[in-house]
């Protein structure tokens, strides 16, 4: 894509737009999207310390076989919030907050659509947050069902926590449609003009479909916790058999949702590598077009295929045979994409700076978490796996080492292009290598526990599986303190120590994003560049 | 282009659908399970009387009664097992004794299995259509009146009727 610049570009336009305002005041008023990206993106580095210390709850219970630390009903209380805190609170925030950040700066907007929606999305979650996490200090403790909260676990057999659960799921998700809505209305009416819609970057038409995905699915889960709400205080029986409900119903509705929902988790990371590959590989990403075909269908596949959630509720075979085969075929498009990131790096000049580093493990290991996820499609396997740890180790290759550290490579990435300063590749080197072999001490044994028979969510197990329980433990507390380099390394660019970043930052890197100054001006784009 | 307003005015009438549609899904899935007959519901209501009988084949149908260990009764099926022609209208009886000092109010909710072939079963009367209300102490024959839909297909040569008896769920939240 080439660029022309315009009266904007000039460095020294910027400089009388730097009214910023002061204090805390700035935060909280704020309608400026790079200040609301920071926001969600501190928010969400928040919530992965408190989800982590939280997994390390459960991963020091299991550390032996017995019961040592934790009560059960304490334990499942961890599994649970860990797994809400992470999902929204971590992974889904730090999207948005890149996608603000990054959105306007690659299109050549000077701002989201949507200003004062965007300071309202963001500041719902804080509230959110502090509601949920409430719930760990009541009476009766906090939801307890684990973060899928079936019917009737959250119903007749959850505490009275589960109002305050109910009530911040929908905040959530009040919040997530509202930052959609601001992406889509910003994508559709503020590119520069030019930019047309085969020349999008490809994080730019992610995130679009992901925001489709969003105001799709969200409202679904709206639906479905206000069920589990009026159930289990105002006598209606959508999932109690007693009055002509269906539990099974509640793992429909709530798939229904959440198979979306990790799609939504996993395709702004699909864009995330797609830009840090060709920039590091000095070649133009191969197969664009059929990257963007291949979200779109991924995206729409994943209404068809909630099912494969639950192969054991005792499903009709026909149906089984569907949503097998349904699921199956997304490991088509998804193929393509692995196909075109290595075909993008062929023959390229690779350089192996961190963000490229991140990237290329985040091929393999998603990958990995991709072919797990092709075994547990398989229906009559499926029986097997089913709720056994090998699920587990499945779901967190393609969110820690998938989302997760796609999320990573791209705050590398884009961190010289914030804070105006690099980064210090020693320290950033260490972080990934520390993360890459603690991940996999972490996550990978979990797949043998798993196919050996471990249960997922309870807090003691068979004496066979201890020696590598103590072994993920270990895993676990060393990918956590991996984490601290990380913060360090982010906390010294804010402060702006480090070399000075050049407006480029990367050789190979192209894009309107790159064509402003390092640190990005408080104001860009207010006369928009013209794309050719 | 669609004004900013306008984008968004339709975005959030798609979320409203979709919010919508959540709550949909539950006549949807009664209405797909019911024309897919996957789910061993029968219908909550009369059907008509037998049109024929088919006397060159039995079925065996046989009889559950099962409800949740704190519940204040005991339930069984007076029959357990009854061979029958499809088309043959049978009664049978499940007897339910509250051992409670209390009156309550009870529902059974019915199930079939194989679920394919609940839809052939054909319930002319049933104690499960309407709460049984029970006196403290009260012992109480409960019948159902039904028979076989002569076109149920020839593979179907056993079938399951099973009750769980639960607390009404409006004595319950009292």
């Amino acid at each position: 894509m080439s660029t022309e610049h315009t009266g904007a570009l000039h460095p020294g336009q910027h400089l009388e737009h730097e009214h910023k305002p002061r204090g805390i005041t700035r935060w909280l008023y704020s309608t400026n999207h790079k200040d609301i990206g920071t926001l969600y993106l501190l928010f969400s580095l928040a919530m992965l310390f408190i989800g982590g210390s939280l997994a390390m709850v459960i991963r020091a219970e299991l550390f032996q076989p017995g019961l040592q630390f934790v009560d059960p009903h304490f334990f499942n209380q961890m599994t649970t919030v860990h797994g809400l805190v992470m999902v929204f609170g971590a992974v889904m925030p730090a999207f948005v907050g890149l996608a603000n950040w990054m959105v306007p700066l690659m299109i050549g907007a000077p701002d989201m659509a949507l200003p004062r929606v965007n300071n309202w999305s963001f500041w719902i979650l804080p509230c959110a947050f502090t509601i949920l996490l409430s719930t760990l200090f009541m009476e009766g403790g906090a939801p307890a069902a684990g973060w899928t909260f079936y019917a009737p676990l959250s119903t007749t057999y959850s505490s009275d926590s589960t109002a305050f659960f109910v009530l911040s799921v929908h905040l959530m998700g009040v919040s997530s449609i509202m930052g959609a809505i601001n992406i889509i209305v910003t994508i559709f009416n503020m590119r520069a003009p030019g930019m047309t819609w085969m020349k999008l970057p490809l994080f730019v038409w992610t995130w679009l479909i992901t925001a489709f995905l969003l105001i799709a699915v969200m409202p679904v889960l709206a639906g479905v916790v206000t069920m589990v709400l009026t159930d289990k205080y105002f006598g209606t029986s959508f999932f109690d058999a007693a009055g002509g409900g269906d539990p099974v119903m509640f793992q429909h509705i709530f798939w229904f949702f959440g198979h979306p929902e990790v799609y939504i988790m996993i395709l702004p990371a699909f864009g995330i590598v797609s830009a840090i590959i060709p920039t590091f590989a000095r070649k133009p990403l191969f197969g664009y077009e059929s990257m963007v075909v291949a979200t779109a269908s991924i995206a729409i596949l994943s209404f068809l295929v909630w099912g494969h959630h639950m192969f054991t509720v005792g499903m009709p075979v026909a149906a089984e045979l569907f949503f097998m085969y349904a699921t199956m075929l997304i490991a088509v498009p998804t193929g393509v994409k692995v196909f075109n990131w290595v075909a993008t790096m062929w023959r390229g000049s690779m350089t192996f700076e961190v963000p490229m580093m991140f990237a290329l493990a985040f091929i393999v290991l998603f990958t990995i978490g991709g072919l797990s996820g092709l075994m547990l499609a398989i229906t009559p396997a499926d029986f097997q796996y089913q709720d056994t740890y090998f699920v587990v180790a499945h779901f967190h290759y393609v969110l820690v080492t998938g989302a997760v550290f796609g999320i990573i490579a791209g705050v590398y990435y884009w961190l010289p292009k914030w804070t105006g300063v690099m980064y210090s590749e020693r320290l950033a080197q260490t972080h990934f290598w520390c993360s890459l072999v603690s991940v996999n001490i972490l996550f990978f044994p979990m797949h043998f526990v798993g196919l050996a028979g471990m249960p997922r969510r309870i807090p003691d197990y068979a004496l066979q599986f201890a020696d590598l329980n103590a072994l993920m433990s270990i895993g676990g507390l060393l990918f956590g303190l991996s984490q601290l380099l990380f913060v360090w390394g982010v906390v010294r660019s804010m402060r702006g120590i480090g070399e000075k970043a050049s407006d480029r930052v990367w050789e190979g890197a192209h894009g309107l994003e790159w064509e402003i100054p390092s640190p990005a001006p408080y104001h860009t784009f207010d006369t928009p560049p013209v794309v050719k | 282009m669609t004004s900013n307003a306008s984008l968004v005015r339709r975005l959030l009438l798609v979320c409203v659908a979709m919010f919508g549609f959540g709550f949909a899904m539950v006549p949807l899935y009664d209405v797909f399970c019911r024309i897919t007959g996957i789910n061993g519901k029968t219908e909550g209501v009369a059907a008509a009387k037998p049109t024929g009988i088919d006397l060159s084949r039995e079925v065996s149908v046989d009889f559950l009664a099962r409800s949740d260990a704190d519940m204040p009764w005991t339930f069984v099926p007076l029959t357990e097992r009854v061979r029958i022609h499809p088309g043959d209208l049978q009664i049978v009886e499940f007897q339910v004794h509250n051992l409670s000092g209390e009156a309550v109010v009870a529902t059974a909710v019915p199930s079939v299995s194989p679920g394919e072939a609940a839809r052939y079963f054909k319930k002319i009367e049933c104690f499960c259509f309407e709460e049984q209300a029970l006196a403290a102490g009260e012992t109480r024959a409960m019948p159902v009146q039904f028979y076989i839909d002569p076109e149920l297909p020839e593979r179907f040569k056993n079938m399951t009727l099973s009750y769980r008896l639960y607390k009404s769920t409006h004595t319950a939240s009292r």
